[in-house]
Formats: C-alpha cells, sequence, structure tokens
C-alpha cells in the first residue's frame, strides 16, 4: 500500500518508529497526485516546494508531526491561491492569512498539501458546480463525488492523500463521504473556528475532516477544535482528547432511529443498509429506539430560506473592489459591481444570491427568513426533545447513493429535496458523521450519526463501532 | 404568505447582478418550484415561537479591547485590482 493511501495513526506509528520521514510521505502524494489525479480531478492546485520544505523541517514530537492534509479550496492558506471553485478568485486571489484551523493544523505539526475541488463556494451537493474543474467519485466512476466537498472527499477515496478539510453547511463532508466511501465528520456548531473559511452561511458553517478511519477524524478534530479570538461565535469549552475511548463500544448506548427520515423517497437499498447497521449495533448491545423529529419535513424549506439569505449577505463582499477580477473599463460604479459579478459567478450562486436577496427583501422579511427561523426554533426543539430519550441519532446520509453526473442539472429543487437528512443538524448546531457502510450495487453508502451539540465523543465511538463492525 | 413569484430581474438589481436575458427566465422557472416548496412554511404554526438566528450558545462575546497583531496592509492590497498609493482605486463615485 502507498504511503498516500494510509491512515495517519498508522503513518504516525512509522514516522516514530523511524521507518519513513516525512519526506517520503508528502514525495508519495505528490507522485499519487501526478500520476492519478489527471483522471480525478480532486485538486485545483497544490505547491509541492512549500510542503517538501514543511516535510524536512518536520517535528515527529508533535501529534500530526509530518502529514499532510489535502484542504478545501474555501480555506485560507497563507501564500496559496483560494479559488472557491469560483472564476471570481480563480488567477486573481493569494491569501494574506491563514485560517485558525490552519494554524491550528500547522501547531500540530501538519503540512497543509494543496487545494481540493468544491462547488462553488460550496453551493452545490455534486461538485459540478465548480467553475474550475469537475470531480470524479473514485470509487464509483461516472458518479459524482457529492458536494460540496467533493474534491475533499475524492481525494481521501482515491488514495491521493491520507485526509482532508472540508465544510460542512448543509452536509457538504457528510454527504461526500457517504458517496466517496470514506470518514466525514461535522463538528457542533462553534467547535472549530471559521476565521479564514470563505462565509457561505455563518450560522450553519463548520469545517471539519474528511479521512480513512474514524481515528482518524479524531485525530484531526483534536488539532482543530477550540476557542478562537478571532471568531466570536467559537466555544470557550474544554477539549477532550478525542482519540480517548473511541473503542468503548455501544453496549448500554441508546441510539434512535427517526420515524420521519424512512419514508418512500428513500432507496430501498440505502434503507436496507442503514436498518441492518442499526441491527449489527444492536446485537453489540446498544438499545435502538424509534423516535420522532415531528418538523422534519419543514426542514429543506427552513434551510434554503435561511442559508440563501446568509448567502447573499455574505457574497456582496465579491464586488470586484478588493479582490478577485474585475470587469474592464466599467462605466461607472454600479456597473463595476454588476459587471464584475455577473462575469465572475457561475448559475447555482447568482440563482443562491437572487433566492437569499428577495427572501430579505422589504416586505417579504417577516413571511420567508423570520418565520423560516422560527420554524428553526422548531427544529432546534425536535431535537432537544430527542436527545432527553437517546444518546445519538442514527440515519441515513442521503436519500440514495452517488447519482450519474449530470442527473441532476437544471433542476435545484430536487438536488436540495436530497439534503434532508443533513441540513437539521446545521441548522440547530449539531455535531454528525458520516461512515461508510457495505456499498449497495457497488456504491458506496453512509450512516449518519448524529450527536447533540458537542457530543462528538458519543458519534465518534459509536462510528468506530459501526467501522469495527 | 406572500405571492411565490419572484421578479427575478427587480431583485437583481438589488442584489448588484446583471443577468443575461436566458437567465432571468430561468432563474424565474426554477425559483418558482423552489418557492412553491417553501410555502410549506405557511402551514406551521409559529405563534409565540422565538426565531433562531444562530444555533450557538454564546452571545455578545466580547475580547478585551486591546491591538492585537493583523494582516499588514499589503497583504490586503496584494489581491486588489487597481490601487494607488495604498488605497483601492475605483471609479469616480461622486461629481465634482
Amino acid at each position: 500500500m502507498s504511503l498516500a493511501a494510509s491512515s495517519l495513526s498508522s503513518l504516525r506509528r512509522q514516522l516514530t518508529s523511524g521507518d519513513i520521514t516525512a519526506r517520503d510521505i508528502v514525495e508519495d502524494v505528490i507522485a499519487q497526485v501526478y500520476t492519478r489525479d489527471s483522471e480525478i480531478g480532486a485538486f485545483i492546485s497544490h505547491n509541492q516546494e512549500s510542503a517538501l520544505a514543511a516535510a524536512e523541517k518536520a517535528d515527529l514530537s508533535l501529534p500530526l508531526g509530518g502529514l499532510p492534509i489535502g484542504i478545501k479550496d474555501n480555506i485560507n492558506v497563507l501564500g496559496d491561491p483560494c479559488t472557491c471553485g469560483s472564476k471570481f478568485l480563480k488567477n486573481a486571489y493569494t491569501a494574506p492569512y491563514d485560517a485558525t484551523a490552519i494554524t491550528k493544523l500547522k501547531a500540530s505539526g501538519a503540512i497543509p498539501f494543496g487545494r481540493t475541488n468544491l462547488d462553488e463556494f460550496a453551493m452545490g451537493s455534486s461538485t459540478e458546480n465548480s467553475g474550475i474543474q469537475l470531480t470524479q467519485n473514485p470509487a464509483a466512476p461516472g458518479h459524482i463525488p457529492g458536494g460540496s466537498s467533493g474534491g475533499s472527499a475524492a481525494a481521501v477515496a482515491g488514495n491521493l492523500i491520507p485526509a482532508t478539510l472540508g465544510s460542512d453547511t448543509g452536509g457538504s463532508i457528510r454527504q461526500p463521504a457517504s458517496h466517496c466511501g470514506v470518514v466525514g465528520l461535522k463538528p457542533s456548531y462553534g467547535r472549530v473556528s471559521r476565521y479564514g473559511l470563505v462565509a457561505f452561511g455563518s450560522s450553519l458553517d463548520q469545517i471539519g475532516p474528511l479521512t480513512r478511519t474514524v481515528e482518524d477524524s479524531a485525530l484531526l478534530l483534536n488539532a482543530l477544535a477550540g476557542h478562537d479570538p478571532r471568531d466570536s461565535t467559537s466555544l470557550n469549552e474544554p477539549v477532550p482528547d478525542y482519540t480517548e475511548g473511541l473503542d468503548k463500544g455501544v453496549a448500554g448506548m441508546k441510539l434512535g432511529l427517526p420515524k420521519e427520515y424512512f419514508t418512500d423517497g428513500i432507496c430501498p437499498k440505502v434503507r436496507e443498509r442503514v436498518e441492518s447497521a442499526a441491527k449489527k449495533l444492536e446485537s453489540q448491545g446498544a438499545e435502538i429506539v424509534e423516535i420522532s423529529l415531528p418538523h422534519t419535513d419543514y426542514a429543506v424549506a427552513t434551510y434554503y430560506i435561511i442559508a440563501p439569505a446568509e448567502a447573499s449577505s455574505n457574497l456582496s463582499r465579491f464586488d470586484g473592489v478588493r479582490y478577485g477580477n474585475r470587469t474592464e473599463n466599467p462605466e461607472d460604479m454600479l456597473a463595476l459591481y454588476k459587471d464584475s459579478r455577473e462575469a465572475g459567478f457561475g448559475s447555482e450562486v447568482k440563482r443562491r444570491i437572487i433566492l437569499g436577496t428577495y427572501v430579505l427583501s422589504s416586505g417579504y422579511y417577516d413571511a420567508y427568513y423570520l418565520r423560516a427561523q422560527k420554524v428553526r426554533t422548531l427544529i432546534r426543539q425536535d431535537f432537544q426533545k430527542a436527545f432527553e430519550q437517546v444518546d445519538a441519532i442514527i440515519t441515513p446520509v442521503a436519500p440514495e447513493a452517488a447519482p450519474k453526473m449530470g442527473a441532476a442539472a437544471g433542476d435545484p429543487l430536487k438536488q436540495f429535496l436530497a439534503d434532508i437528512f443533513t441540513i437539521s443538524a446545521n441548522l440547530v448546531g449539531n455535531c454528525g458523521i458520516s461512515v461508510p457502510l457495505e456499498p449497495a450495487d457497488g456504491l458506496p453508502v453512509g450512516l449518519q450519526i448524529l450527536g447533540p451539540h458537542l457530543g462528538e465523543q458519543t458519534i465518534l465511538r459509536c462510528a468506530r463501532a459501526v467501522e469495527a463492525g | 404568505m406572500a405571492e411565490p413569484t419572484i421578479d427575478v430581474r427587480y431583485v437583481a438589481n438589488l442584489a448588484r447582478i446583471n443577468l443575461s436575458e436566458e437567465e432571468i427566465t430561468r432563474f424565474g422557472s426554477q425559483l418558482e418550484g423552489v418557492m412553491t416548496h417553501i410555502e410549506k412554511l405557511s402551514e406551521v404554526d409559529v405563534e409565540g415561537i422565538e426565531p433562531t438566528s444562530h444555533a450557538s450558545s454564546v452571545s455578545n462575546a466580547v475580547r478585551q479591547d486591546v491591538p492585537v497583531e493583523s494582516i499588514p496592509a499589503e497583504g490586503f492590497l496584494q489581491n486588489t485590482p487597481d490601487q494607488s498609493n495604498g488605497m483601492l482605486r475605483v471609479p469616480k463615485v461622486v461629481d465634482a
């Protein structure tokens, strides 16, 4: 097995025993990217010189010393481009600072390597909305890798690099992880600093890891979690060692299956996989109970008011003045804004800005945005009640396995509805993880485990039990 | 709840984006479908329910009012499409 195809924990053992060097790992990652990424399209760019230089200086006494981590291209890494998958920023932006997640990775000894593809500004669930390139699903060629962190999931699934960072606003880590057959963790809102993550939906966004194993997910969360004075929504709560107690198993845990999630809209094969995973957990000593999340039916509508509203506000910063591509010879200031935005943004981004601007506009604010925020409260209450009853909730990640490329083009509502199982965790700020199950008809299928706010230890433990089988 | 028809041309102006005629038509019909779905929310009784603007338990987080190191001006200016004398340059906004 190539080093790039290994887990972080096994590389760590080989590094500390002196069998390999950090340079060996980075060189293998570079070789894999050169020889195979032209077919996958996971990476938009990479800087091999800086990665090799960092490998030479790697401090193996640190928890992630010498380990390369791929970075979604909407997270600022000092000196690297950051395109957000958009023509607006392509060849027109170099990050002048490190995101806090990157500062923390570096402080743990990790080496940020390369920029992974995404749906433009993280808007989408197939990575087909990237304005830069397409990404194939390495586990299922011809199928989408999922999104928006499709490049991050494909880089791990395609054995190009041991682990990556993604961002999750409505499922953008968990769903591509499920479609590509890797582990994807969305931490609780506030667990990881958002400073330096290009904002999409500020009340929903979180950075998290995509990895080969649950243990690697915990290792990366150890490095990422914690309070940041530069992000006032980050939580000043103690950070436990997430690798501790991973193998304790699920005996005595109470796990909920939400009855509203198992409807006709879900592919029978996916349903079967999730139900058999639940049975397996039961045989390992967990108690499985049916629970109810009565406002499930309203989650997509709530999300597709709140997320575009926040996006339309956040993306106003892309105006062609301070960074990015500016239209040539604009007549006046207004033309500079309007023409630069027309040329820079792709269809999905424009559509969501229109939707978001509309629901926030005078006369509609109360009917849409304010109402959605109230329904968000009801959805939150559903989960609070559920977590009084159970330790974690188990669900599918997506209603079906990875669709073929192009299958959902031109039908945004269809794509939106497929987010039903993942978006609630963002609306209520809880944590969630996708862990691979047996593939169905050759396509990867993930199990989603949802935990309460700051319940990462519980869901990691449960995910580890699923992984161990 | 309000009429679910978006005047895309009007909203695009609010959002400061030019759209082609083709986009105006296409977005109009695509968003019609989305708005019809969104109308579901009018079924929910939200009487007396407080809105949730974000899911964090933190409110009014403040830090000590002391200067901290930040990104140097050159860092900010390195990405600007047009600059002069350490400032961003844009077309004339106010007539003399």
